[in-house]
């Protein structure tokens, strides 16, 4: 199931989308996330969507993989849609049977959420798709330079942002492993009762603990021996460039806000 | 011959307060000179990986010195002296530190704050020594073990070391894996004459060394070259060790009556004496 | 308990954009009471074979019969315990699955969860922490207090404590010191011989392979390509290196010799022992030609 998940995940590629800054990426999500506030009816609704699909298209993701790798998230977008349609009673009713009452402004609303729900959902998930997460830790760190100012350790968090997710296939196939030689010793975590559910957790738990720490105590003796002493006098070797498309990314997103707050009501 | 590194009756223990606990290094001395390679072979917990640990400054001996260039190691000339020391683990996993192959080859450049074109010459070049110079961008869970520490002797070589320590580099690898480490390592003594340290289970890898250091229980049980080390016999086996294949047959052929000159290490000797004492007309 | 793979498929994270396929066609009969090597490059499918042999993985495509249980691409199985239990399986570093208090706990886990009574059970770890060379003592330890070679031993009792029909050894001795390695192989051997338990050995060793085995089958980019006694596989030294791998040092040794007293002994000789007799033979033969 884990395995279906493309949430988060980073599909490798060269397209235009790839190719971007991660700064200029960053910034555009950011912003977006604000700008959907914008749209208020079925116009700039369309348009949020419409740019959206662009992305994916620009981006070559295939939309099939995009909807089929999100399925856990758009289950969640559906039950919302439905608790707006049924809760929502404004407007004239358009669709009544038993006890479920249908109204205008419920469908309205309904589909409203869904889509601003959508094109967030994807925005993302193109961002994290066509983003390598060091790159992703790289553009933050960056972008959060100013705020070294007040003290906030931006290196050691984006190093540790970074390590974290260095690691994460490797501790997913660690649990695998642990997982699986446990179940050849008898242990099931898949079925009976809760109670023996929960029970059968603590085989995974402590060797996967033990391993974990144990990783930790070696890649901090390889990173000492290396020369590793914190953020102070470090060089960088993977270094950021900003050209054309980040601009051109930039000037889209201006141009978008300005239309949406035109074509608003 | 330059002293790259000397201890001096180092003993060390993890636990100071209980005197009952054994010492995990007791009393160990030995030097190493410039362009030497030494094996340090002995059964487990004998206490070889306390010892590298405690030549780059890891750990610090309760008695005795450690002098690295003739330089007492101390809290202070420590990173100095960690720049010239290229240490490459056990696990391939838990040392590669960079999201690419070339971050983190390039990760002790970055903490030692090289200028970046320089940093960029230099992880060519140790990408090119180690022959993974075709695969810059790739992730370590797309790259073999044997890759892997390719990559992470790299990230040693880039700081250009003078002294090279391997704790058991090759024993999670498969025998493609090992042999391309070893060529790897071989190379680079030849080309730029590296010392390099060993720390091996595998006999048939230590028979190459200059020099063996064979540890048991903590202490030094013995130091020589590999034909002396192996001169032992039988007091290898109670001790943890084996026998490398061509010294077992030897001994076996002798048992069974077959004329031989000598004790053999490599299997090309024992052919070559078998053939000149035996088949040659 | 005969085992055997027909068709076997397996594709990880099937269905999805990373979907990697392991296994290709594969087909095994692993009879009873043999000691099985398989053999193969890296990534070229050892492991997720052996996942197959207690159905922790289940064949995308093809089945596979465990015993009495057969296992199709497909179907649901129901209830593996019985499996499992028959089948016993340490992989590599099996030290890393120790969790409990003590060694003895850690002990009688597996044969406990098939319903073993604690008693029993009990009396079975006191039996093999003698038979894997270790004292009583250590029993009452807990197991993060042991050495490596230690915590090793411990878990192989573990799994040999589920008094498994069956046992699969994913490279049992990798980090070992010589001694160690040798015991542990010994120690496979001599219950594969005395309790005539089933042995499957997937190695990198070839050395291992040669002396221990007595069926090799080599796996190569996902398939079984080659079946046969260590003779017939390490005797072909030509069609070895197509699968990118060496025949064993000692084998090697043998064609070295025979290339420069330009004759053949009488048998390839995978150990130390034999290869010594099969040349004190030829010498003998060439004292009393002369
Ligand atoms: N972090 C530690 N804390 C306490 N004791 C330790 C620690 N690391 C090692 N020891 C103990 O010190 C002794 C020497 O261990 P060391 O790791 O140096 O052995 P080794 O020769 O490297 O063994 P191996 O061949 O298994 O790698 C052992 O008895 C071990 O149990
Ligand atoms: N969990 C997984 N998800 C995806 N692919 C996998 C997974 N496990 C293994 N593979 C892939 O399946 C193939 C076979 O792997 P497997 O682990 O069976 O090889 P192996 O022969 O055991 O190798 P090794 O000798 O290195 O242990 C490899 O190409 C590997 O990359
Ligand atoms: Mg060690
Ligand atoms: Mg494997």
């Amino acid at each position: 199931m884990m395995e279906k998940m493309i949430f988060g995940r980073f599909m490798p590629g060269d397209s235009f989308v790839h190719k971007l800054d991660p700064r200029s990426k960053l910034l555009f999500v950011f912003a977006f996330i604000f700008i959907v506030f914008f749209a208020n009816n079925p116009v700039t609704y369309a348009g949020l969507l419409v740019f959206a699909l662009l992305v994916i298209f620009v981006s070559r993701i295939k939309l099939y993989f995009l909807i089929n790798g999100l399925k856990p998230v758009i289950i969640l977008m559906v039950f919302t849609f439905l608790l707006h349609i049924f809760f929502t009673k404004e407007g004239n009713p358009i669709f009544e049977w038993k006890f479920i009452h249908v109204y205008e402004e419920g469908l309205r609303q309904g589909i409203f959420i869904s889509i601003r729900f959508l094109v967030l959902v994807f925005m993302t998930s193109i961002l994290t798709l066509t983003t390598s997460p060091i790159s992703i830790t790289d553009g933050l760190e960056v972008l959060l330079n100013p705020f070294k100012k007040l003290k906030l350790p931006v290196h050691e968090l984006a190093l540790m942002m970074s390590i974290s997710l260095r690691f994460i296939p490797t501790l997913m196939d660690e649990t695998d492993k642990i997982m699986k030689a446990q179940m050849a010793r008898g242990s099931d975590i898949s079925t009976g009762p809760i109670k023996e559910r929960v029970k059968a957790v603590v085989p995974l738990l402590v060797p996967l603990f033990v391993s974990a720490f144990k990783r930790a105590e070696d890649l901090a003796t390889a990173m000492e021996v290396r020369g590793y002493r914190g953020g102070e006098g470090r060089t960088r070797y993977r270094q950021l460039k900003w050209d054309g498309k980040d601009t051109l990314a930039m000037i889209l997103l201006v141009a978008m806000t300005a239309l949406l707050i035109t074509l608003r009501s | 011959m330059d002293e790259i590194l000397s201890l001096d009756h180092i003993t060390f223990t993890y636990s100071p307060d209980e005197p009952n606990v054994k010492n995990a290094v007791e009393d160990v001395s030995f030097t190493v000179h410039e362009g030497e390679w030494i094996a340090i072979v002995g059964h487990n917990g004998s206490g070889k990986s306390t010892i590298a640990r405690l030549m780059n400054g890891l750990l610090f001996p309760q008695q005795g010195t450690i002098k690295v260039m003739n330089e007492p190691l101390t809290e202070e000339n420590l990173w100095e002296i960690r720049s010239q020391m290229g240490m490459v683990f056990q696990n391939p996993d838990n040392q590669f530190v960079g999201a690419t192959v070339q971050d983190d080859v390039a990760f002790a450049l970055e903490n030692n704050g090289i200028p970046y074109k320089e940093m960029v010459k230099r992880v060519h070049e140790a990408l090119q020594q180690v022959k993974m110079d075709q695969l810059l961008n790739h992730e370590p869970q797309h790259l073999s073990g044997g890759q892997k520490q390719r990559v992470a002797i790299a990230g040693a070589l880039a700081l250009k070391p003078r002294l090279l320590i391997l704790d058991e580099a090759t024993s999670m690898l498969d025998p493609q894996g090992r042999a391309e480490v070893l060529a790897t390592v071989q190379a680079l003594r030849e080309e730029t004459g590296l010392t390099v340290l060993s720390i091996t289970h595998d006999l048939e890898e230590a028979i190459l060394a200059d020099r063996m250091l064979f540890m048991n229980g903590g202490e030094k049980f013995a130091e020589g070259t590999p034909s002396e080390i192996f001169a032992l016999g039988d007091q290898l086996l109670d001790l943890g060790l084996d026998l490398p294949f061509a010294m077992k047959l030897t001994k076996l052929l002798k048992q069974d009556g077959v004329e031989l000159q000598g004790e053999h290490m490599t299997e090309e000797e024992l052919v070559n004496d078998l053939w000149t004492s035996n088949f040659k007309k | 308990m005969d085992i055997q793979l027909q068709k076997v498929s397996y594709a990880y994270a099937k269905g999805t954009p990373f979907e990697k396929r392991a296994l290709f066609d594969v087909e095994l009969a692993i009879p009873s009471g043999s000691y099985q090597a398989i053999i193969g490059h890296t990534g070229s499918g050892k492991s997720t074979i052996l996942q197959h042999l207690n159905a922790l993985l289940k064949p995308t495509e093809g089945a596979l019969q465990i015993g009495d249980r057969t296992i199709t691409a497909g179907k649901k199985a129901k209830d593996l315990k019985p499996v499992r239990q028959k089948v016993g399986i340490v992989f590599q570093f099996p030290e890393h699955q120790l969790f409990e208090e003590t060694v003895l706990k850690d002990i009688i886990f597996g044969p406990m969860n098939f319903g073993v009574s604690e008693q029993e059970a009990t009396k079975r770890a006191h039996k093999l922490i003698e038979l894997v060379g270790l004292p009583h003592t250590i029993l009452e330890k807990s197991p993060f207090d042991l050495s490596g070679g230690q915590m090793r031993r411990v878990a192989i009792a573990g799994v040999l404590a589920m008094e498994p029909e069956v046992i699969v050894l994913d490279e049992p001795t990798a980090g070992l010191d010589p001694r160690g390695r040798k015991e542990i192989m010994d120690l496979f051997l001599q219950l594969h011989k005395e309790r005539n338990l089933t042995t499957i050995l997937v190695t990198h060793s070839m050395e291992d392979a040669a002396r221990y085995a007595d069926r090799i089958a080599i796996m190569h980019e996902g398939k079984c390509v080659l079946t046969g006694s260590p003779e017939e596989i390490f005797g072909n030294a030509e069609k070895l290196a197509t699968y990118r791998l060496e025949a064993p040092r000692i084998v090697r040794f043998q064609r070295e010799l025979e290339a420069k007293i330009g004759r053949r002994l009488q048998t390839l000789c995978l150990t130390e022992e034999e290869l010594a007799r099969a040349i004190t033979a030829a010498v003998r033969e060439e004292r009393a030609g002369q």
